[in-house]
């Protein structure tokens, strides 16, 4: 398989503090990496750095081979709290990203995603009549509709209340069974990255590099008391010193 | 009832200040002060001989073609200057200087610069309007908070977009708040630059009334009409603030 997302030797500090250490991976096209790591590693600075946000102080991106330099639409962010505007209803937000004019219908490409993700009928509604989880699968909805080819997940669902987290995992992969994107998922929560992920990199305390990688190799869909993925979360938590 | 359980307590308040007005009034025994039934023959008076509307229409014109050219000028500004650092460094201290200072202490200068007919009320409700508004569009423009405006930045929106689909629609909220700010300080200040020349205006009328002849029933009059028309100008920009598109911003 290609090879979609290539991170070679990234550092960065913060004034004197080093947060990102040398990291060193690369995403096959179509794949579903997780990076789990401690709270405060740097997790979220080596996100940025991987969509453009921030630049390495060493170190290099690149996106099929060309080096990154500015967020695109080619790579999508979905973060922890969200950026659905709240200014514009649901479909407005799904359509937001279409730029120029060779999308066709607008408004039936953003319904065709809202209808995706399950918020039919909602394409009229502002943010704040939705719950956290309508709004969740709105923001997914609006990345979808631009055709990235990489979504960066940084603690999608970690803001939704346990129940949400759990049926939004499945929701994930529904969307993901349609329609194939590289993904990289940042998360604190093993089970998350066992329950979805192809790969796993486990990141060190900060300053962070990469201190082991675990392959999934169980198909969809996984049950996280199959004695394997048992395994596989204990090798994890012990890396990660518990 | 429960709108019945809202009104009645300040129309209560009303109705007691109104009867010791009287009642004081009466026990004692001033020539000049009215009664509050003097002012209401005073003011169907005015409503007779039509000159209420011409005082209301004026002041409203003054403080409309004011208040508009505040708006026009302020929000392009605010907006301006809360994306553009060097835009903000260089002007916030020149407004912040300029904001406290009196609306009235424009006055001389008005008077100078575009003499006593209709321009030097407009150019103090001008003054007076468009500092609080922009300042407050600028520090709105601060304030949207950076998830935002990365999300604008990675689905590589055009420039104008990002204008019309994130920025503007992110400080309308603040704009209107400013607005409203500015539309009260208009108010105060079109009836207080109409006390000092002109000829039609409710500042004029009360200073007019008092000047000919002690007709305290229409000096008082005329602060209960202004009273009333600033309270329905707040209530017309409280609407504005129930518009969908910024209701995200004040609560649910």
């Amino acid at each position: 398989m290609d090879v979609k997302i290539s991170v070679n030797q990234v550092k960065k500090r913060f004034n004197a503090l080093p947060v990102v250490d040398g990291v060193d991976f690369s995403v096959a096209d179509g794949e579903f990496v997780a990076i789990v790591g401690p709270s405060g590693c740097g997790k979220s600075t080596l996100m940025k750095i991987v969509a453009g946000f921030e630049r390495p102080d060493e170190g290099s991106v690149a996106i099929d081979g060309k080096a990154m330099t500015k967020p695109g639409p080619k790579g999508i962010v979905i973060s922890q709290h969200g950026s659905v505007f709240p200014w514009l209803t649901v479909q407005q937000n799904l359509m937001f990203g279409l730029n120029g004019d060779n999308h066709g219908d607008k408004a039936a490409l953003a319904d065709h995603y809202a209808e995706m993700v399950g918020l039919k009928g909602f394409e009229n509604a502002y943010p704040h009549e939705l719950s956290g989880g309508m709004l969740k699968r709105a923001e997914i909805a609006r990345a979808l509709v631009v055709k990235p080819e990489i979504l960066y997940m940084d603690e999608p669902f970690s803001a939704l209340d346990a129940l949400m987290n759990l049926k939004m995992r499945n929701e994930l992969l529904r969307v993901l069974s349609e329609e194939r994107h590289t993904v990289l998922l940042i998360t604190h929560d093993v089970e998350e990255a066992i329950y979805l992920a192809d790969r796993i990199l486990v990141l060190s305390p900060r300053p962070t590099r990469i201190q082991a990688s675990f392959k999934v190799e169980q198909p969809h869909p996984r049950k996280l008391s199959n004695p394997e993925l048992q395994k596989l979360k204990e090798e994890i938590l012990s890396q990660l010193g518990l | 009832m429960e709108r019945l359980n809202k009104i009645w307590p300040p129309l209560a308040v009303l109705v007691a200040i109104v009867a010791i007005w009287w009642y004081a009034v009466i026990a004692t025994e001033s020539l000049i002060f009215p009664t509050p039934g003097q002012v209401v023959i005073g003011t169907l008076e005015l409503v007779e001989d039509g000159s209420l509307w011409e005082h209301i229409g004026a002041s409203l014109m003054r403080v409309g073609m004011g208040f508009s050219l505040a708006v026009l000028v302020a929000v392009p500004m605010g907006l301006w200057m809360g994306r553009v650092e060097g835009a903000f460094r260089t002007l916030n201290p020149v407004f912040q200087i300029l904001r406290p200072i009196s609306p009235i202490a424009w006055i001389p200068v008005a008077i100078l610069w575009f003499g006593v007919g209709n321009a030097s009320p407009v150019f103090l409700i001008f003054i007076a309007a468009v500092f609080p508004m922009i300042v407050q569009t600028a520090a709105g423009v601060h304030t949207i908070e950076k998830r935002y405006l990365r999300a604008a930045e990675n689905f590589g929106v055009s420039r104008s977009k990002l204008f019309r689909q994130v920025i503007v629609p992110a400080v309308l909220p603040e704009i209107i708040v400013g607005m409203r700010i500015s539309l009260g300080v208009a108010w105060l200040v079109v009836v207080a630059a109409e006390m000092i020349a002109l000829r039609s205006g409710l500042g004029y009328l009360i200073i007019d009334s008092r000047n000919a002849g002690n007709r305290y029933d229409l000096v008082i009059a005329g602060m209960i009409i202004i009273g009333l028309i600033g309270l329905a100008l707040d209530g017309i920009m409280r609407l504005l603030e129930k518009l969908k598109v910024v209701r995200w911003r004040y609560g649910r």
